[in-house]
């Protein structure tokens, strides 16, 4: 089993005649994702490798049926695409874009606020439930079906984290990366709900990183609600206050968001923290044999 | 991005937010200028750095006359001032702000950010003017009052009146301190700001309501659609390196250790520099060359971490996926070869064409030592340190 998105997604792309957008959609094709449209306006009625390309969303959605958007569009244009795709009544959004002014993610997040639709990102690598779906530009062929759910901030870390468990013989159910930015679409917190339901997800994995207040939201719903283990990494305990460390949301900013606050209220919780990043895999592997 | 006071104040003026006479000066010529400009002594002279806590690090002096206003200047302009914030290392003086002295009765709090647990923006207002956000958060939480916007209406005057009731302001202060919190928060939207703060806002003893000081962030990301803040910018207040490694979009953070790392992505480069300090090490920097990074992208950052002298190991953490391995390599040895590397270098590789990229430092004929995962790769940084 997986969550949020399986073998059943119907996958559109907003912005696949782009360099990105193609380069992607080509390597979501090779993982055996089912991509069924795209989107560039003004390329409507063309065909990008047999796929149709439409010039709205809207359109797209009523002549595939697609449920899910990838978008692969500039950052002055994404929070638009998001919107344009949560209108037409997609339900998985996943916005790749890094570099999405704040203040355009808020008025985003606050019309998704009573619409049937989830978002991932932005400024995230995507979401893979491996052997099904792959929506974003993770490496596919460093997953491995199986029964970890992994939660990430965080790109390449997330590579090194499955390739670690992967190396190992443990199979992951879906990794969703939530998204560098500091307003993002589903949280910690939401994802745990789901892993906690799925009957294919035994353990998860949170690679957290400093910045906000995620990290401690997610301690809270762990200790209240779940049963699975939950193993957990925060990057960035040498990381200089104020300072942003490459993801927008990665700052610790007036004493909120450090590493060590975060690691003491996972721990306090119940959580198993992880200090060496090299350990990852082999904590999973305790928590779970 | 962070600006100066000066710079802050400007847009609040052009917002209508009352500000003190005050006038900018880069050398001591300019000083008979700016006292008549800001309607003679006594006059505040405030230096202009990108940090807080000025006051502590004798930075903001009052002066009674020219000799004052002189000695204030030459101990100040063209120097570097150390607070509580900038590190040991201070920050240049290049810019002075002289300012009327106005008589204060009362200091407030007014700032403007973003809640990200909530994904709103929200207003903070507290009676404890004067001293820092986080410890008026601290030291008396019941006189800190926070309005969190809707984004479908914005900030309306009705939260404007309510914080000023909140705070327990006259209600002849009323109509001046709704249209100031009314005004910050256009500013807010209109300019992408992450942070607009008013701290302190002052009430005179003539009943005017003045930003005293001010700091507006603006956020990197909207920058494209500001052209106007990029001059703005004051590169003399970012370290030299870090402004080397922007142009090449490189993400770089210099720190106060002596491994320098490059690392792919940036939560692999914190994870990066935390394993260095589990082994008793400690990173020179931060560098996110970024998933894309090209082989020139790379050659650059190695010559940022080359011309840091307390660089003494340098440790590369790739996790190719999109980046392959290959391309990575060939771009390190290249680099390597062309600046004549002569200090240790620990590289450790995984991911897309891993074995390619391995066999290429092999026969590089330079020497690398190449480790398997990262664990090996912190032993190995270790052990190059110790030699």
């Amino acid at each position: 089993m997986s969550i949020i998105v399986d073998q059943n997604t119907k996958v559109l792309v907003q912005g696949i005649t782009g360099n990105e957008g193609a380069f992607h959609t080509r390597q979501m094709l090779d993982y055996g994702t089912n991509v069924v449209a795209g989107v560039t306006p003004g390329k409507g009625s063309q065909k990008f490798d047999g796929i149709p390309i439409f010039n709205t969303v809207v359109a797209a959605v009523n002549e595939t049926g697609a449920n899910a958007s990838a978008i692969f569009v500039p950052p002055a244009f994404a929070a638009d695409a998001v919107l344009e795709a949560v209108e037409a009544g997609i339900e998985i959004v996943v916005c790749l874009t890094e570099g999405i002014p704040t203040i355009d993610m808020i008025t985003v997040r606050h019309y998704m606020k009573d619409k049937n639709a989830v978002l991932i990102g932005p400024n995230t690598p995507g979401i893979i439930s491996p052997g099904k779906c792959k929506i974003g530009v993770m490496a596919g062929y460093i997953h491995k079906e199986g029964n970890v759910g992994i939660i990430s901030r965080s790109g390449t870390l997330t590579y090194e984290v499955v390739d670690q468990l992967t190396k190992i013989g443990i199979g992951q159910s879906t990794c969703i990366g939530i998204g560098g930015d500091p307003i993002i679409g589903l949280k910690y917190v939401d994802l745990l709900e789901m892993f906690e339901k799925d009957n294919g997800t035994d353990a998860v994995v949170i690679i957290g990183e400093i910045g906000g207040q995620a990290e401690e939201q997610a301690a809270a719903y762990f200790k209240e609600n779940m049963k699975k283990p939950v193993v957990a990494f925060i990057a960035g305990v040498t990381a200089p206050p104020g300072r942003r460390m490459g993801h927008a949301g990665a700052i610790v900013s007036g004493g909120v968001g450090d590493a060590a606050t975060k690691i003491k209220t996972l721990e306090a919780a119940g959580i198993r923290v992880v200090k060496n990043p090299s350990d990852i895999g082999k904590t999973v592997s305790d928590v779970l044999f | 991005m962070k600006i100066h006071e000066f710079q802050a104040k400007q847009l609040l003026g052009a917002y209508n937010i009352p500000i003190p006479k005050g006038y900018v000066i880069t050398s001591s010529e300019e000083i008979p200028k700016a006292v008549e400009n800001v309607g003679g002594f006594p006059v505040v002279v405030k230096a202009q750095i990108h940090a807080g806590a000025r006051g502590k690090g004798g930075g903001i002096k009052i002066v009674n006359n020219l000799d004052e206003a002189q000695n204030a200047t030459s101990g100040l302009l063209g120097k570097r001032l150390v607070t509580p914030q900038t590190g040991e290392e201070g920050k240049p003086v290049n810019h002075l702000l002289f300012e009327e002295a106005l008589q204060v009765s009362k200091e407030l709090y007014l700032g403007i950010t973003v809640d990200r647990v909530n994904a709103c923006v929200s207003l903070l207002a507290s009676v404890e003017g004067g001293m820092e956000i986080e410890r008026i958060a601290v030291e008396s939480p019941k006189k800190l009052f926070k309005e969190n916007i809707d984004p479908g209406i914005g900030l309306r005057p009705f939260h404007a009146n309510r914080i000023c009731f909140s705070l327990g302001l006259d209600v002849s202060l009323l109509r001046k301190m709704s249209g100031i919190i009314l005004s910050l928060y256009r500013l807010f939207i209109d300019k992408d700001c992450s942070l607009a703060e008013i701290n302190p806002l002052v009430i005179t003893e003539k009943g005017d309501v003045v930003a005293l000081d001010a700091k507006i962030n603006i956020d990197d990301n909207a920058l494209y659609r500001h052209s106007d803040f990029q001059s703005l910018r004051d590169m003399d207040q970012e370290n030299p390196l870090e402004v080397e490694a922007s142009k090449y979009n490189l993400n770089y953070i210099k720190l106060k250790g002596n491994v320098g790392c490059m690392v792919n992505g940036a939560g692999l480069a914190m994870a990066t520099m935390d394993l260095i300090k589990h082994v008793g090490a400690s990173p020179a920097n931060f560098l996110d060359v970024g998933g894309g990074a090209t082989s020139q992208m790379i050659a650059e950052g190695l010559k940022i971490l080359l011309f840091d002298v307390d660089v003494k190991v340098i440790f590369i953490n790739i996790f190719g996926g999109i980046l392959r391995c290959d391309t990575l390599a060939k771009g390190v040895v290249e680099a390597a070869r062309q600046l004549d590397i002569k200090l240790p270098m620990v590289i450790r590789l995984e991911g897309t064409n891993v074995e390619t990229g391995r066999r290429i430092f092999a026969e590089s004929g330079l020497s690398f030592a190449v480790a398997n995962g990262m664990g090996d790769a912190a032993k190995k940084v270790a052990e190059a340190l110790n030699e």
